[in-house]
């Protein structure tokens, strides 16, 4: 099972700030170890962003995407307390969802 | 489930990894999910076959689309990409990265009130040209920016 995931969302005015810390290797499937043998690719493929159950971002990414990625988003309508739910699926099938509150 | 198999005994061709995927118990439901993955934009070697890959072939060039990246990262694996559509109803916003093996790094869905502004950070393989595509009612529109890598301490 990876680490926990570090979501922090706020309100700046009317608009809720999401950001996500995932804990993954995100490896591209092209780099290789010293010893020259492949790296094979092990990446997370979906992410989604839920407000208080709602799907607000639906995500598809690469192994291009930076190790241990760092999000950014907004979403309009949340109110502080609000749950935000976000989790992810990488390509080996391993996921996670992690909740916080909108400060 | 035999959706879900045929699906795995397709991405893994004829490369034999069915049965490593069998020992370490990848068959599982679970993988359904990562169908949603489009793996055909992902794996495509070129922008064009990206984009194509997307259904973005063609996108115009729009200057509400505003796209925040450093001109020199001393650190490709880490380079923060931001990205704010004033195109109206935008819904999606996709980036690519020109030079990398395979261009397309992440695609995003916005619903129910999400706003169409993202940040993330992105690998870049070389100094390269970072294209992002937003779509806003069923059309397609891109800008893009240039992010010079540098390697070790004396590029520029």
């Amino acid at each position: 099972m990876a680490d926990p995931m570090k979501i922090r969302a706020q309100m700046k005015g009317d608009v809720a700030e999401v950001r996500v810390l995932m804990s993954h290797a995100m490896e591209t499937g092209t780099r290789k170890e010293a010893d020259g043998k492949l790296v094979p690719a092990h990446h997370i493929q979906n992410m989604t962003v839920a407000l208080n159950g709602k799907t607000v971002i639906a995500g598809q990414i690469a192994g291009s995407v930076s190790k241990n990625p760092v999000f950014g988003f907004k979403v309009k309508g949340a109110k502080a307390g609000d749950k935000v739910a976000v989790s992810w699926i990488d390509n080996k099938g391993d996921k996670r969802t992690d909740e916080a509150a909108v400060a | 489930m035999d959706m879900i198999r045929r699906t795995v005994l397709k991405s893994a061709g004829a490369t034999g990894v069915v049965a490593g995927l069998l020992a370490t118990g990848m068959l599982k439901p679970t993988l359904a999910y990562a169908d949603d993955w489009n793996k055909a934009a992902f794996e495509a070697k070129n922008m064009d076959g990206a984009l194509d890959g997307i259904g973005a072939k063609g996108a115009a060039d729009n200057k509400d689309l505003l796209v925040k990246a450093p001109e020199i990262a001393e650190n490709g694996a880490v380079v923060p990409v931001d990205v704010t559509s004033n195109i109206p109803n935008t819904t999606s916003i996709a980036f690519l990265i020109a030079k990398n093996p395979s261009p397309l790094a992440a695609q995003f869905e916005f619903s129910n009130g999400a706003v169409a502004d993202v940040s993330v950070r992105l690998k870049f393989a070389e100094t390269s040209i970072v294209r992002v595509v937003a779509k806003a009612d069923g059309k397609f529109y891109s800008a893009q920016r240039e992010v010079k890598v540098t390697a070790g301490g004396c590029g520029g």
